[in-house]
């Protein structure tokens, strides 16, 4: 544990140095851990109170450093798809589609329509269960222990189109380089219509519980707000920025995937705080079934693959019949495919914001470099400005609210 | 949108010999600038009227043992909303001497940004607030980013190189 | 019909029931862990889905999450555990009080999973001493609460001394554990 003055150097200059006492001037340190019901993952917030009030806070992370990074150098490039499934796991699909559109930019692969819709219908599936997650979180740290119940039922059920077409619930390195592996079967498209039906009613359940509750409100209006030119420079986006006022959506601004033939609006709210972050996810939901019944009705026929050599794995009666395709088979498994050069930058909306992928490739197997623009790690260096002033309880509901997710975080 | 062409001209106009090389890898405009510059082009387009570039996408690094004397390159990814434009500019540092000033007063999210470049790459940021570790441990006394190191711990004893195909 | 735990064997009779105080501390103990869930990443995920009403944890008698080392009796350790979490692991085990169990939930947990990394650590055996596995990555619910069922049996097949015999103390010893 460094000293403290050294800690707290960067985040209040003015603020009188401290020696080790943890009491000095009326302020105590308080250490909301590493390991805290509030924190869903593993950051710290060394933060110092004066009573009740916040004073000023450092948070440290890197509790789960996995050098995803370092890893990727060492990883042909569809092994490092899992590795981005352990980003913003709540939402694995978006992560693995982001990152096969930068390699599909990279090559110069054109995905056919077919596939980009079906890409189109996980990654807003994935955003809708990772919107759920975050606001039922926000419900048990209020206190409100049912809708987080009520929510994750229909996760199971998202859970469950995500084995169908991918194999896993949580983790799924789904799609390849160039499309999806396989097509929507008749099981599972039967179960998305299903989902569809019966999840409208749930959500409204859910939202006439919170929505206008009056002790909701009460412990979240006002409570961990920030203003829109504050949110931008600290580099926010996603629903964290759209909260605060400014309507900057990837799939607006830089569509990819198809996302120009869909009609779906921004939800955008007014003040940044707490609350409005909550509706905005919840709108976000709304438009995101809204994309999904899209999806399926404009769905064309057609392939769902391209038929890049090097990364479509060829049909198998063929890898039994001929040599080439066994060649290119085992080639593409163990991952001997040589990439070309070039940098390259693309980014995603993902649950959270603007995920990006900088990947340089040098003509190796592995990338040279990749870097993931990770929207948590960079919003998460606002929380000590949202909270001070404010009371430890309204601390915890702004850091629920901001949906950290650890594994995006240090990454 | 700003087209590169008059983006690029607009750079060479303003700061001359600063830009050193520009190319336009899938069509994001890419300029290289000497450490001393970066801060006056990523000021002046911050401060411009019309391109308003003030949204700091991304700031890494990234390591070439083999040019010696430009070494580590720095990258800022520079996003104008209005104008829905990007723009990278990149800077080249000598290993032996990684010293450049840091964009945390003008790019709040620099910050952080700039303590992960020191803690993977060991870039100096001259004026950042609080230059320590961010994701490695504090004792930690080298930067894993770099080539040299390897991926794995090298003092692990307990998973026989041979048997994992090292 | 709601299905009890079936009763030890003994000898019943009106108004008494002998069986080994052995049996019934272990009945107890095994229908009513309250885990500590040390959720790090993503199979905290799986783990919340096991809690939830889908698959229900609290069936098997953990209906109380506690986040307080103090309180519980079961560790349960989900997902990647780095070396700076390292320290705060064996913080949260050693606060805890005897009899305590620790479950080890995803492969990183269990072997440091896929990332053989310079910051990860291979495997919480490192630190701390581990008594089931639960391999998986992530792990289904019903593999977690596989892997609860199995500290049940532990628990109620444990002797009550067992806590005093050389060899466990041998064990703590080789962690450094006082």
């Amino acid at each position: 544990m460094k000293e403290l003055n050294t800690i707290f150097a960067d985040h209040n200059p003015k603020l009188p140095v401290l020696n080790d006492e943890i009491y000095v001037n009326g302020l105590t340190t308080l250490n909301l851990g590493p390991t805290h019901p509030a924190t869903h993952g593993v950051f710290q917030n060394i933060l110092q109170m004066d009573g009740e009030k916040i004073v000023s806070g450092v948070p440290t992370i890197g509790y789960i450093h996995r050098a995803f990074e370092k890893l990727a150098e060492h990883r042909p490039f569809y092994q490092i798809t899992p590795i981005t499934d352990r980003l913003n796991y709540c939402s694995s699909p978006i992560n693995n589609m982001g990152w096969h559109m930068t390699v599909e930019k990279l090559l110069g692969v054109e995905v056919p329509k077919r596939g980009q819709y079906l890409r189109v219908i996980m990654m807003e599936l994935s955003r809708i269960a990772d919107h759920l997650i975050c606001n039922g979180i926000l419900g048990v740290d209020s206190g409100a222990y049912t809708g987080f119940l009520y929510l994750f039922e229909e996760r199971e059920n998202i859970y469950e189109i995500f084995e169908e077409v991918c194999g896993t619930r949580l983790t799924t390195n789904m799609g390849r380089v160039g499309g999806m592996e396989r097509d929507l079967t008749p099981r599972a498209e039967a179960k998305l219509r299903k989902f569809l039906d019966k999840f409208p009613p749930i959500m409204r359940e859910f939202e006439r519980m919170f929505n206008r509750n009056r002790i909701f409100m009460d412990r979240t209006i006002d409570v961990g707000g920030i203003t829109a030119e504050k949110a931008l420079n600290y580099g926010f986006t996603g629903p964290n920025l759209r909260a605060a006022g400014v309507d900057y959506d990837v799939r607006v601004m830089n569509p990819y995937s198809s996302y120009e033939d869909f009609e779906f609006e921004i939800p955008v709210g007014t003040a940044g705080d707490t609350y409005d972050r909550f509706i905005v996810r919840n709108e976000e939901i709304w438009q995101s079934l809204r994309i999904i019944h899209q999806a399926l009705e404009k769905m064309p026929a057609g392939p769902i693959i391209a038929q890049e050599q090097h990364y479509k794995l060829p049909p198998k009666e063929l890898v039994y019949k001929s040599m080439e395709a066994l060649i290119y088979h085992f080639k593409i498994i163990m991952g001997e495919i040589d990439a070309p050069v070039g940098e390259v930058y693309h980014s995603v909306e993902g649950g959270n914001g603007e995920l990006g992928f900088y990947l340089i490739s040098d003509g190796g197997r592995t990338p040279y470099r990749l870097h993931f623009r990770r929207p948590c790690f960079i919003y998460y260096q606002a929380y000590p400005e949202m909270v001070v002033g404010s009371q430890l309880s309204d601390a915890i509901l702004t850091l629920s609210s901001l949906n950290v997710i650890a594994g995006e975080l240090d990454a | 949108m700003i087209a590169n062409q008059e983006l690029l001209d607009y750079l060479i106009k303003k700061h001359g010999a600063s830009i050193l090389d520009s190319a336009e890898p899938f069509g994001l405009l890419t300029v290289h600038t000497g450490r001393e510059n970066v801060l006056d082009i990523l000021s002046d387009l911050y401060a411009h009227d019309s391109y308003r570039f003030r949204f700091l996408t991304d700031l890494c690094a990234v390591h070439y043992p083999q040019n010696k004397g430009a070494e580590l390159v720095i990258v800022y990814h520079l996003h104008s909303l209005e104008t829905n434009t990007r723009l990278r500019i990149k800077a080249f540092l000598d290993i032996n001497d990684p010293v450049i000033p840091t964009a945390s007063e003008l790019f709040a999210t620099a910050n952080w940004m700039e303590r992960e470049t020191y803690d993977f790459f060991g870039v100096i940021f001259s004026g950042h607030p609080n230059l320590v570790r961010i994701l490695n441990e504090d004792e930690m006394d080298y930067f894993p980013m770099r080539k040299e190191y390897t991926l794995e711990d090298p003092n692990r004893r307990d998973k026989v190189d041979k048997m994992f195909g090292r | 019909m709601v299905k009890m735990v079936e009763a030890p064997d003994g000898v019943e009779g009106a108004g008494f029931f002998a069986t080994k105080l052995d049996q019934v501390v272990g009945m107890a103990r095994s229908n009513s862990l309250w885990p500590l869930p040390f959720a790090t990443s993503c199979c905290g995920i799986e783990f919340m889905a096991t809690m939830c009403s889908h698959y229900d944890i609290s069936r098997f008698g953990s209906e109380r999450p506690s986040f307080s080392p103090r309180q519980a009796d079961l560790l349960m350790v989900m997902g990647t555990i780095s070396k700076k979490m390292g320290p705060i692991l064996r913080q949260t085990y050693e606060q805890m009080a005897e009899p305590r169990w620790v479950l080890s939930v995803g492969a990183c947990a269990c072997s440091g999973g896929i990332f053989d990394t310079y910051s990860v650590l291979q495997g919480i055996d490192r630190v701390i001493p581990v008594d089931v596995y639960v391999p998986g990555c992530p792990p289904r619910p019903e593999q977690i609460i596989e892997g609860l069922m199995k500290i049940q049996e532990l628990a109620r097949n444990e002797s009550q001394r067992r806590r005093n015999t050389p060899e466990y103390q041998a064990l703590l010893e080789s962690y450094n554990i006082q």
